[in-house]
Order: C-alpha cells, then structure tokens, then sequence
C-alpha cells in the first residue's frame, strides 16, 4: 500500500469511502435511527467515540492479536468501549438512550466498526488508525444526519423537533421510506464520486471501493468474468 | 443498383402492434369505468383524471429530460399510469396528494429503474400503496356515490365501503352498477367488465390472469366463508384483475407463470381482506406477487422444442 497523508486517511471516510453512502456498510442503525435528525446525531457520535477508540486500541495491540484469533479480539475490544459509550449515553443523555432502545448496544456488531479493524486498524499505526476512525465516524455521522434530516422533514415537517410544515408524508418515517432515501442517498453520491473522479477502469478491482484494503488482491469473481470475456474474444 | 434486394434479418412479419396502440387500447378500455365514475361521483372525477394524467406525462417528460434520454410520452403509457392512479384515488382526495403519487408512480418506480419495461412494480399501485400508507386518512376518506342507499341522508358525510358495510347494505345490483363508496375507477363492475372483455378482444390482455386471479379469490371466499359475489363485486379486485395484474412489464410472460402469479393474487387478496386490519388487499396482493414474478418466470420456463430433459443418474 502506497505511502498517503494522514490527512487523506482522515478525509476519505467522509466523502470518496463514506461507509455508509460508498462502502454500504451499517446499514442496520442508518434505516432504523434515522427517522429524526436527533436520533441521527446521537448513534453517529456514539458509534464514532466507539469506532475512534476500538481503532486506536486494536491498532496498538496489532503485533500482539493472534491473527486467528483476531475476529473475538476485536469483539471483546469493540463490545469494551460500547459499554462504556452506552453507560455515559444512560447517565449524561437518557432521552437519546431511550429514542436509540437496542440500536446503541449493538453498535458492537455495528459493520464499520468491525470492518475498519479488519481493514485498516488491524495493518496501520496508532495515528493514521485513530484519523481513519474519525473521518469514518464523521462520514456516518453526516450520512445519518443527511437521511435523518429528510426523513424528519418529510415524515413529521419538522426540523431537529421544529415543527414548520403543516403536512406530514408518513411513508418517510415509516421503513419503507427509509429504504427508498437510502436508495436514493446512494444514487447521489455515486453520482457525484464518478463525476468528481474520472476513473477509467482499468483493473477488474477498480470499480470496488474496498479494493485498496482488500485481502486477496485480486477479486474472484470479476477475474474470472474478464477471463471469460478475452476467452470469447479469442 | 436497379434490383431493390431488402436484405434484413428476421422477423420479416410485422403486425401492426406497438407499445402506443397497445396503451390506447387500454385507455379506450378504462374509458367505461371513467366515464361511470364521472356519474357517480360528479365532475370532480374528471379533473382529478385530468390532473393525474396531466402530471405523468408532465413528470415523465421532464424526468427522461434530465436523464438524458429520449422523450417516451409519445408511447401514451405515461397517460395510462395517471388514469389507473386517478380511478385508484377517492374523488375528494387533495389534488397535491394525487400529484405526489404521480411523482412517486412515474419518476420513482419508472424511470429510476429504467423507463418503460424496466419497473419491477406496477407504478400506479406503487404509487397507490404510498399513498395509501402515508396519507392514511385522506386516502380512506369516502364520499356516498350516486343513488347509494345511504346517500339520501347527509351531504358530504362518509360512508363505508362495501367492503366494511354491514352485510345488506349494498345489494349485487347496487355493486354492479357502482351505487357505492370506493375509489372512482373501481365501483362500476360493469364498466370494468365492459373494458376487460373489449381488451381481451383486442388481444391485448390474455383472459388467463384475470379469470385465474376472479376463479382463486372466489374459491378462496369460500374457503373462508366470505360471500364470493359479494367478494368480486366488491372494493377493487375487478380493476386490479383486469388492469393491473396483466401489466406486461410486471406480469410472468410464460403461461404457468401467469396462472401461478394470478392464482398468488387471488390467494392474498381474499386472506388479506378476511384477516388483516385494512379493509382491502388486492394492491398489497398484486404488488407483493410482482416482486416475485422473477422467481415465477424462472421456476415455469417452458421446454424447447425438442429438448430431452436429462435424467437424474445421466453422466454429465
């Protein structure tokens, strides 16, 4: 892996591999707390205080982490700190504690959480580790606040509880509303990305946004279609 | 070059059928049932028709605009979702509420997923169940139809459908004729049976999908001692038989295909009506068995002609 900025680890996370919008990952929490801004703001903070410190932590134990074992390591570690984070949610914040219910304590099995261990905190330095934690927390958070905001304006005509329409669409806070803003949140954000970028493809591996971290190198699946397609060319 | 050789390849028959004469067909269809809503309830029927249709092809213009690509209003199939969405709406209904279903119908499940073809639900009972789900209320909301047997008694009160009026409010006669609460398109039987038989003239529809959907739910009333007629009559089972399960982008195209998909919308439609808290089921019915048309079409694709099935122990 080539040698980039700490401030690139920092800022990718938010736009060009925002968890959720780019790498689809924590879904789960993005479709269920978003229904109002509130609620947003609250997981997204949580799970990056979460994400920052499980980051820092497996990265300073990355030399001691039997790599079989590694999945349970980071578990442990990760189910730590949501502990703790739900702990202080109970007793500083107790109506965010309460609009989360269960999604708080299963932010350990939160996918990003998970998967920037295995991506990025697993392999790197302290540093650069607890930088691509934060970005990635930013980028939840902004995507969370994004799809709260809209689903909250739509669904209840109101902004962070501010109540300025006097028309409410319920399918917005309902789940189906929820899938079609994911949806469309995703639409956007692959549009913006591909014009911002200009990639040209070139390997099978470049359309996917976890290539830079990916394990095997090369993806299975996509090799063996391009093999397929010189085959027929042939 | 005097010997003029047309050299193309197959097929070298045409018929005269194209998706624009396909979609006018449909319309002259529901003319019957919107002109029997126009009776039943009043003119408003017809501007509720006439700003429906005018938003979808409005939004379907504009949105193939902004995507790029090429004007598609000219295929009329844009007319016939705002006319289906229309005759799905009650009369009263706000008309901002029946432009976002237009949104809904035409930019979100058409051309997001591709146009004409592409959708993988009906967009009209899309449109409709979004509706239905987030303006509860106003979508509920009923007006006495023309002549029905309460009608006499209050000016612009509610009443119910048939679906949740008592038994013998409504007599077959009166359901027939449309002499009940409903959305506009679907009271009047006869009006939908009149376009349903004309389609199934002009071979635009097979019978199969309606008859098949009307046989199951009729059987299926049986089973759980609803009254069949009263059931087929009733709500909006016939213009969804007849209108919005035989969509061909969201229909199994294999014969079996069809019969398992309508056989599945009867099955739902009567059980979602005798045992959910909604009065009615067929746009959950419909809409629930064309996201599974994919798996219908692959699990009933037809033999080739002279295709020999393997058997079990064959070696490869």
């Amino acid at each position: 892996m080539a040698k980039r900025s700490l401030f690139h680890e920092f800022t990718k996370g938010i736009v060009k591999e925002n968890p959720v919008l780019c790498l689809v990952l924590g879904t789960c929490p993005t479709l269920a707390v978003t229904t109002s801004a509130f609620n947003a703001i609250g997981m997204g903070v949580a799970a990056t205080a979460v994400l920052i410190c499980s980051n820092a932590v497996i990265s300073a134990l990355r030399r001691f982490i039997p790599d079989k074992v590694r999945i349970p390591a980071y578990i442990t570690i990760i189910a730590g700190f949501v502990t703790i984070v739900q702990m202080l949610v109970k007793a500083f914040a107790p109506a965010i504690n309460d609009s989360l219910g269960i999604f708080l304590p299963l932010i350990v099995v939160n996918c990003i959480i998970l998967g920037r261990a295995e991506m990025f905190a697993g392999k790197n330095p302290v540093l650069p580790s607890i930088l691509d934690g934060l970005g990635m927390g930013v980028g939840f958070t902004a995507a969370l606040l994004c799809m709260g905001i809209i689903r909250e304006f739509f669904g209840s005509g109101s902004v962070f509880g501010m109540q300025i329409m006097p028309v409410n669409i319920l399918i917005f806070i309902l789940p189906p509303g929820g899938f079609f803003v994911f949806g469309m949140l995703i639409m956007l954000a692959n549009k913006l990305n591909t014009r911002a970028g200009k990639k040209v493809k070139t390997t099978p591996c470049d359309g996917c946004p976890m290539a830079e971290n990916c394990s095997t190198k090369t993806c299975e699946k996509t090799e063996n279609t391009a093999k397929e397609a010189t085959v027929n060319a042939d | 070059m005097e010997v003029k050789l047309h050299v193309s390849s197959s097929p070298h028959f045409k018929s005269n059928n194209s998706t624009r004469r396909i979609m006018l067909d449909v319309i002259i269809a529901l003319c019957p049932a919107a002109i029997a809503a126009c009776v039943i309830f009043g003119m408003r029927s017809l501007v509720l028709i006439a700003v429906c249709v005018a938003t979808c092809v409005l939004l379907e213009y504009v949105s193939r605009k902004i995507m790029k690509r090429d004007t598609t209003i000219g295929d009329l199939s844009a007319v016939v979702t705002g006319l289906l969405l229309a005759l799905n709406l009650p009369v009263d209904i706000n008309p901002l509420i029946a432009m976002f279903g237009c949104l809904i119908a035409i930019v979100v499940v058409k051309q997001m997923f591709g146009g004409i073809g592409m959708n993988f639900v009906n967009p009209a009972l899309a449109a409709r169940i979004v509706l239905l789900v987030s303006f509860p209320s106003a979508m509920m909301h009923w007006v006495p139809a023309l002549g029905a047997p309460q009608a006499a008694a209050v000016d612009a009160a509610t009443s119910a459908t048939p679906l949740v009026a008592e038994p013998g409010v409504y007599s077959y006669v009166d359901l027939l004729l449309g002499r009940c609460s409903g959305s506009i398109g679907e009271v009047c039987a006869v009006a939908l049976i009149l376009g349903g038989i004309y389609l199934v003239i002009r071979r635009v529809i097979s019978p199969i999908i309606p008859c098949v959907y009307l046989a199951t739910a009729a059987l299926m009333s049986l089973i759980v001692g609803l009254d069949p007629l009263y059931q087929l009559l009733s709500g909006g089972i016939l213009l969804g038989a007849i209108f919005m399960a035989t969509d061909y982008t969201t229909s199994p195209v294999t014969k079996w295909g069809k019969v398992i998909f309508a056989f599945g919308c009867g099955v739902l439609t009567i059980l979602l009506r005798a045992f959910s808290n909604m009065p009615e089921g067929v746009s959950f019915s419909i809409l629930l068995m064309n996201i599974l048309v994919p798996l219908i079409e692959r699990a009933t694709v037809p033999r080739t002609l002279g295709y020999v099935k393997k058997k079990k122990g064959a070696q490869k």
